[in-house]
C-alpha cells in the first residue's frame, strides 16, 4: 500500500469513489452524508447514525462490499462542534481486499446503535469508547468500563479531561489499603505552546501599535514614531 | 462442595444460577436449586498468575472443572498511551510505541512511523536502504516475538527446555537491536522518514552468521515439541476457531491463518519492500492451539528467508530522507552550518507539523494486524492516536474459545493467542 506507484494511484482513487457511490445508491436517500477518498487511498463514509446498522449490514453482507471484519472502532472528540463525538469504524474485507472507514457523529447524550450483533468483537470496542469518551451505544447490553480502574469516574480521552487526571493511588501503610487522593504534582505539568511566534502571534506583547498601524494601512517607510 | 454434589446432580445440569426464573421462585424452593448454585463456582484467574502472560484478570465460572463462562478483565496495565501521544510531538510519542507490545517493539514503531509518513505524504520518498533495514528488523522482531511466544507457551504446557533454548536465541537478536539502535529493548529506532541512524558495518555479517545457525535451532525446537505426545495432548483440538468465527471476531495474523484463512498484509496489502520479497504464507487447517503453534513455527522459517533476502539487498545509501524539516541534519553539518543548527533546534523543540488529515495505517505485526488510526490537525501533535492492537480482539474471544474446555485448557488457549498486555491495555 505504501509503495503505490504513481500510475496506479488515480485508478485506486476512482475505484474507491465508485465503491462509495455504490454504497450510497444501495441505501435510502440521505443515509450516507458524504463520501471522501483521503489522499486517494482511503475511502471514508460519513453516515447518519439512524442508518448506521442498515449501512453496516449492507457493508458486511453486500456481495460487492463483503466487509467481514470490524478491525477497529474508536471515538474522536471535537469539543467545539455541536455533536462533539465521532465514532469511527474501520472495516476490512478479506475476500475483496478492501478497506472502508465509516464515521458517525453523536454527542454525549445521544446513543449510537450498537453493531455488536453484526460483529461480535464490537462489544469491547464499544465498551472502550464508552469508557474513554462516554459515548453511549443503544442495544449494547454489556456497557461496563473496560480499561480504567474499578469505580473510575470521568472519561479520560475527552479533550477536557486533564492529562494528569484528578486522583492518584498509593498504598497506605497505616490503613493497610490502597487509597485514592487528589493528584499533587511536585512540578506542574508544562504544556508548551510549540507554535512558533512567526505563525501563531501576529501581535507581539507591547507591540500593539504596529498592528494598529497595519490595519490603518501601510505607512511610508521612515515615519515610524 | 463434595457433600452437595449428590443433590446437585438431582437438580439436573440445566438449573443453573444464571437462570433468573429459578432464582425468583425462591419461596417454594428448593434446597436443590441452592445447592446447584454452589456447584457452579467462580474463580479468579490472575491478575498475578504465571500463565496469564501479564496482568490478566480472568473471571472463570466453572462447573466442576469445565469452563462455563470466561470474562477477561483488562486494563491493569493501562498507561494512557493514546492520551499521552496527544500531548507529545510526533517524535516524542515514538518511545511510547516501543512499550505497547514490548516483546516486538520495532513492529509497533513500524506501524506508527508508516502512519506518520503517510500523513506527511513522504511515503514514496523513503530511501531504499532505510526500507530494507526496517523490513529486516521487522522480521527479526517477528522472530523475537515468536521465540518468546512458542517457548513460554511450551512452558505453560509443561516443557521447560524450549524456554531455555529460545531465550538464548532471543539474546542474540536483542544484541542486534542494541547494535542498531543503542538499546537492548526499547530501541526507539525507526523514524518518520527512515531510521534514526545507519547500522554498523559489522552488523550485516553478524546477522548473516546468526541466520546460518538458526534453522538448526528451529529443527531442534520442533524436535522437542511438534510430535511431543504431551504437547499435542495439551493443544490438539483445544480452543478451536472456525474460519467464519475467526473472521467475525476480528482475528488477524497467525490466529486467523491457523483457522485456514490465507490472509497476510505483507502479501495482500504490501508495504515497505515486502512486494519484492519471496516468501510463503503458512496456513493452518483446524484453528486449534496446535495449528496456531505450527503457523508460528513456519513463520519463523519464512522470516529467516526474508532476513537473508534483505541482507542481500542492503546497498550503501542514505537511511533517512534528506528533508531537514523532518529528519535532523548530520552532526558534523550542525557544527558548520547555521541553517542546520536551526533545523536541529526546531526539530527537537517544536517538531514537524503534519498536515490535516486522518489515516488508518496497518502492518502485519507478529501478533496480527497492528494499526494506527491517526488524526492530524495541522499542528505538531497528533489530535487522536488510536492504537488497534491484535491481541485485544483475540483475548475478547476467550469465552468462545474456552467454553466447554477444562480449566487447564484455558491456560493453553491464552498461551496460543499470544497475549501481551502492553498492547492490549495500551
Amino acid at each position: 500500500m505504501a509503495d503505490t506507484t504513481e500510475s496506479a494511484a488515480p485508478a485506486l482513487a476512482g475505484r474507491l469513489q465508485a465503491l462509495g457511490e455504490a454504497v450510497r445508491q444501495a441505501l435510502p436517500h440521505g443515509t450516507i452524508e458524504s463520501i471522501a477518498v483521503e489522499r486517494g487511498q482511503e475511502l471514508v463514509l460519513h453516515v447518519r447514525r439512524e442508518g448506521l446498522v442498515e449501512t453496516m449490514l449492507l457493508l458486511r453482507d453486500g456481495a460487492d462490499f463483503a466487509f467481514e471484519q470490524l478491525m477497529d472502532l474508536c471515538g474522536v472528540d471535537w469539543p467545539e462542534q455541536p455533536e462533539r463525538f465521532e465514532v469511527v469504524y474501520n472495516l476490512l474485507s478479506l475476500s475483496l481486499n478492501q478497506r472502508v472507514r465509516v464515521i458517525a457523529r453523536t454527542d454525549a447524550a445521544t446513543p449510537v446503535p450498537t453493531v455488536s450483533a453484526i460483529w461480535p468483537n464490537a462489544t469491547w470496542y464499544e465498551r472502550e469508547a464508552w469508557d474513554m469518551y462516554g459515548i453511549v451505544f443503544a442495544g449494547q447490553t454489556d456497557l461496563r468500563r473496560l480499561l480504567t480502574d474499578y469505580g473510575f469516574e470521568g472519561h479520560p480521552l475527552r479533550k477536557d479531561f486533564p492529562l494528569t487526571g484528578y486522583v492518584e493511588v498509593r498504598y497506605d501503610e497505616e490503613r493497610k489499603q490502597v487509597v485514592y487522593e487528589p493528584v499533587t504534582l511536585t512540578q506542574d505539568f508544562r504544556n508548551f505552546d510549540f507554535l512558533s511566534p512567526w505563525e501563531a502571534m501576529t501581535t507581539l506583547p507591547g507591540d500593539e501599535k504596529v498592528h494598529l498601524n497595519r490595519i490603518e494601512g501601510p505607512k511610508p517607510q521612515g515615519t515610524n514614531p | 462442595m463434595s457433600g452437595s454434589s449428590a443433590m446437585a446432580s438431582e437438580a439436573g445440569p440445566l438449573a443453573t444460577a444464571a437462570d433468573p426464573a429459578s432464582l425468583t421462585s425462591a419461596s417454594s424452593v428448593s434446597e436443590q436449586r441452592r445447592t446447584v448454585e454452589v456447584d457452579s463456582h467462580t474463580i479468579n484467574f490472575g491478575p498475578q498468575h504465571p500463565a496469564a502472560h501479564g496482568v490478566l484478570r480472568l473471571i472463570l465460572e466453572l462447573k466442576g472443572e469445565v469452563v462455563e463462562r470466561a470474562d477477561p478483565h483488562i486494563g491493569l496495565l493501562h498507561r494512557g498511551t493514546e492520551k499521552l501521544a496527544e500531548y507529545k510531538t510526533y517524535l516524542q510519542a515514538m518511545p511510547y510505541m516501543d512499550r505497547l507490545d514490548y516483546v516486538s517493539p520495532m513492529c509497533m514503531e513500524h506501524s506508527y512511523v508508516l502512519a506518520v509518513e503517510r500523513l506527511l505524504r513522504i511515503e514514496d520518498q523513503i530511501p531504499e536502504r532505510a526500507r530494507v533495514i526496517r523490513t529486516m528488523f521487522a522480521e527479526l522482531t517477528r522472530l523475537l516475538n515468536h521465540l518468546l511466544n512458542i517457548t513460554t507457551y511450551a512452558l505453560d504446557c509443561g516443557a521447560i527446555t524450549p524456554a531455555l533454548w529460545g531465550f538464548e536465541q532471543r539474546e542474540h537478536l536483542l544484541e542486534f537491536y542494541e547494535a542498531a539502535g543503542g538499546s537492548h529493548y526499547h530501541v526507539n529506532y525507526f523514524r518518520a522518514g527512515g531510521v534514526s541512524r545507519d547500522i554498523p558495518t559489522s552488523l550485516e555479517d553478524r546477522i548473516g552468521n546468526w541466520c546460518k545457525q538458526f534453522p538448526k535451532f528451529v529443527d531442534d525446537l520442533e524436535g522437542l515439541l511438534t510430535e511431543n505426545r504431551i504437547f499435542k495432548q495439551r493443544t490438539v483440538d483445544i480452543g478451536v476457531m472456525s474460519a467464519e468465527q475467526a473472521m467475525a471476531w476480528g482475528f488477524s495474523g497467525p490466529c486467523l491463518r491457523a483457522s485456514g484463512v490465507p490472509w497476510d498484509l505483507r502479501k495482500s496489502q504490501p508495504y515497505e519492500i515486502y512486494a519484492d520479497l519471496d516468501f510463503d504464507i503458512p496456513v493452518g487447517r483446524h484453528g486449534d492451539c496446535y495449528d496456531r503453534y505450527l503457523v508460528r513455527i513456519q513463520e519463523m522459517r519464512q522470516s529467516l528467508r526474508m532476513i537473508e533476502q534483505c541482507l542481500a539487498r542492503l546497498k550503501p545509501g542514505p537511511v533517512k530522507i534528506q528533508d531537514n524539516k523532518i529528519t535532523p541534519p548530520k552532526r558534523g553539518e550542525m557544527k558548520r552550518s547555521m541553517e542546520s543548527l536551526i533545523h536541529h533546534f526546531k526539530l527537537y523543540t517544536e517538531g514537524y507539523h503534519v498536515p490535516e488529515g486522518a489515516t488508518y495505517m496497518v502492518t502485519e505485526a507478529p501478533k496480527g494486524e497492528f494499526g494506527f488510526y491517526l488524526v492530524a490537525n495541522g499542528t505538531n501533535r497528533p489530535y487522536r492516536c488510536k492504537i488497534r492492537a491484535p491481541g485485544y480482539t483475540h483475548l475478547q474471544a476467550m469465552e468462545v474459545l474456552s467454553k466447554g474446555h477444562m480449566l487447564a485448557d484455558a491456560v493453553a488457549i491464552i498461551g496460543s493467542l499470544d497475549i501481551v498486555f502492553g498492547e492490549i491495555d495500551r
